[in-house]
């Protein structure tokens, strides 16, 4: 060992990287990259009103009838998962965002963009799912397109959906609406769906398998607005980007912050498990039959009833409270007592090293 | 979950945190070695529960964050080659080299790979014999066994399209190199865990001896940590120092052998650069030459790399324990996970990226001028 170790220590740290220059995949993670990609590409070229709200849908007026739109794509691997797959993901995907609009879904458009050498048994499968999961919704597919990339272009089989929705009238569900004092509502255990497709992908295996949420949430977000109404402010499926994405994002957009109380949110045992061993965090883990909804306090217990009478909603929790603008957009309380912020995720979620 | 709740409990937390309020008189600085236990204490708050005279300070114990620059360049560069793939655990894929990352290398074409172990990386490279599978193998004491593992295996089995790109670190040469240093002021280490499962708390005797500093092992959940800081105080307090061990549901002094003997067996102590604070004498591994035929550094032709570092980057002080993340003028301002300036800003576990992801709305109520 020598004597002078410290004091001959050089700095070696790494220059700033040049402004980013190329699309990466953490731009499609839902994040703050894929926010950033919106904000300085997509928007400046399509600038209207309703693009602008952000919403998971945009809600277009014909002839004094609200209509709800949205539009999807699938890119799911692998294209069979605990829980689910590909085919009804799509229809639940489009379908979910147009819900929670407060919009009942209509009718679906499906493209399929297909890879060459496809076996016809898989596309079969992923066909009779789609049908059987908008049969069970009760929305129609009414249009469709298919296109045939070279193999090695796309990888097996991509989706994208459109959906057309009817939205109640008088209702005005969305991410600008969060009231200070607001009650936020979860509708069940979050990170399921991420956890599935991880564990699939990896051939990861679980003493109880995680199996996908993916679902419909239209009934569940009916029967709520039966019983909340207007008291509603905004609903949100936290899909990619998981919870905190989510709350940051209305957080921002409504110039409030979001108080969260730790011990209250539900996470199953098996991702709590999961997500230890891989380094994730379930708040920032995709769901895909899970909302958010951000309710006037006085009627927030009414609501939360009405969401655990519904099946897809058993276990729904409130989770926290909307406050005036704090020092982040959302800071979560320990169990400890000790306050810390939940940010928006960067880009991917990486698994760590150790 | 078993074995974890109980020690995330609140109450015993609580309970803990009041014993050390009672305990300690005197001001003392603290260091814990890894970034896994900085990140619980960011995370739960756990500097909030301890009196003002104990001072948390987070050591260099960031696998990622202590990486080499030139490391994660030829990691790039070999990505870029025709005919190679790279694999590597996630948290690297986004470690900034001098001019770009491996996720820009993959995002160019580059065929890189995450796997969860180096039994997965051999995998890949058995999966496909026509390519060259390089596996981007850093760590401190606790890869190296598993990393060691995958070499002698490929050897074993003649994986001949299978190498290592190897960074290693040791921690007991890192602690020396601080308690060296003049302008130390740390008074009691907590010892990673984990590393002290694979070598024991044995090879700490040798610096509670040189230095007569109390040096706890520690595990990484907030009662863990917080009896590890009790236990600490008790000796300071007391004008004890010794090793003791508080992570004894997994650690004991020998540590693990068959690990140990793996380790020994492809790599040997050699001096270490570690990112961020410099060279340090005797504080790595490298692979040994019976094992060259599988080191990606001796059978690829990689070329050396330097970089200038910016000058508003603290990090050798923040990894020494002298200066907190938001001492540094660029934190949260210039410095962000996004685009990180500094090596502790590149991991989650990295001490400044623990203070931005958690905590630096904290930091901003006291001090407007940062963030």
């Amino acid at each position: 060992m020598s004597e002078n170790t410290i004091s001959t220590l050089e700095m070696t740290c790494p220059v700033p990287l040049p402004v980013k220059d190329t699309v990466l995949l953490g731009h499609g993670s839902g994040g703050k990259l894929s926010a950033e990609l919106i904000q300085s590409i997509f928007l400046p070229a399509f600038r209207s009103a309703a693009l602008e709200k952000l919403d998971d849908q945009a809600i277009v007026s014909i002839n004094g009838t609200r209509l709800a739109i949205t539009t999807d794509s699938f890119v799911v691997k692998p294209l069979f998962f605990p829980g689910g797959d590909i085919g009804s993901l799509a229809v639940h995907g489009t379908v979910n965002d147009l819900a929670m609009g407060g919009a009942r879904p209509l009718f679906l458009s499906v493209a399929f963009i297909i890879e060459e050498g496809l076996s016809m048994g898989v596309l079969r499968r992923v066909v009779i799912s789609l049908r059987d999961a908008a049969h069970k919704a009760g929305v129609e597919v009414v249009t469709g397109d298919t296109k045939v990339v070279e193999k090695g272009s796309g990888d097996q089989v991509f989706i994208n959906t459109t959906g057309i929705g009817l939205v109640r009238p008088g209702l005005k569900l969305s991410s600008d609406r969060a009231c200070p004092g607001d009650a936020i509502l979860v509708s069940g255990f979050l990170g399921d769906h991420g956890i599935a497709i991880l564990s699939e992908r990896q051939g990861l295996e679980f003493e109880c398998p995680v199996v996908s949420d993916s679902a419909a949430l239209h009934g569940l977000v009916a029967e709520m607005l039966d019983v909340g109404g207007e008291s509603i402010h905004c609903m949100r499926d936290p899909t990619r980007g998981g919870l905190s994405s989510a709350l940051n994002e209305i957080a921002q957009r409504s110039g409030v912050s979001m108080q969260l109380d730790e011990p209250k949110i539900p996470v199953r045992e098996a991702v709590r498990g999961a997500c230890e061993m891989l380094g994730l965090d379930p708040l920032y883990v995709a769901n895909e039959g899970k909302l958010i909804a951000i309710v006037n306090n006085s009627e927030a217990e009414k609501v939360l009833e009405a969401m655990r009478r519904h099946p897809l909603a058993r276990d729904a929790q409130m989770i926290g409270r909307v406050t005036k603008q704090d020092s982040a957009p959302v800071i979560i309380r320990t169990a400890y007592g000790t306050n810390r912020i939940v940010d928006m995720l960067s880009g991917d979620q990486l698994p760590r090293i150790c | 979950m078993r074995y974890i709740d109980e020690y995330r409990d609140a109450k015993i937390a609580h309970a803990i945190a009041v014993e050390i309020k009672q305990a300690a008189t005197r001001p003392w600085v603290l260091m814990e070695i890894c970034g896994g236990q900085t990140q619980t204490i960011m995370r739960y708050g756990l500097d909030d529960l301890l009196p003002a005279s104990i001072e948390l300070v987070h050591g260099p114990g960031c696998p990622v964050c202590v990486t080499p620059l030139e490391i994660i360049d030829k990691a790039i560069e070999l990505a870029l080659r025709p005919g190679v793939t790279l694999v590597s655990y996630g948290d690297m894929l986004r470690v900034p080299g001098s001019r770009s990352d491996l996720l820009r290398a993959k995002a160019a074409g580059g065929d890189v790979r995450v796997v969860y172990s180096p039994t997965d990386a051999l995998k890949v490279a058995k999966a496909m014999p026509e390519r060259k599978v390089v596996f981007l193998a850093i760590g401190f004491e606790t890869t190296a066994p598993a990393n060691a593992m995958s070499v002698w295996q490929a050897k074993r089995e003649g994986i001949r399209n299978f190498s290592m790109l190897a960074s290693h670190v040791l921690v007991p040469p890192a602690i020396r190199a601080l308690l060296t240093s003049d302008s130390n002021r740390i008074n009691g280490f907590i010892a990673p865990g984990h590393v002290c499962t694979v070598m024991g708390c044995g090879e700490y005797e040798a610096l509670v001896r040189d230095f007569r500093i109390p040096i706890v092992v520690g595990g990484f959940e907030p009662v863990d940590l917080l009896a590890a800081v009790l236990m600490l105080v008790e000796q300071l307090e007391s004008g004890a120092a010794r090793i003791q061990n508080q992570y004894a549901r997994s650690v004991n002094y020998e540590g693990n052998l068959p690990a140990q003997r793996i380790v020994a067996e492809v790599f040997e102590v050699a001096d270490q650069k570690w990112r961020g604070i410099g060279t340090i004498p005797q504080s790595g591994l490298t692979m040994r030459t019976e094992y060259a035929e599988f080191d990606a550094n001796k059978i690829f032709d990689l070329t050396q790399i330097t970089a200038d570092e910016p000058a508003e980057c603290i990090s050798a002080n923040v990894l020494q324990g002298l200066k907190k993340p938001h001492d540094c003028p660029a934190f949260g301002m210039k410095c962000t996970p996004e685009n990180p300036m500094g090596a502790p800003m590149v991991s989650s576990e990295g001490a400044c990226a623990a203070y931005y992801q958690y905590r630096r709305n904290v930091i901003r109520k006291l001090d407007p001028a940062i963030v």
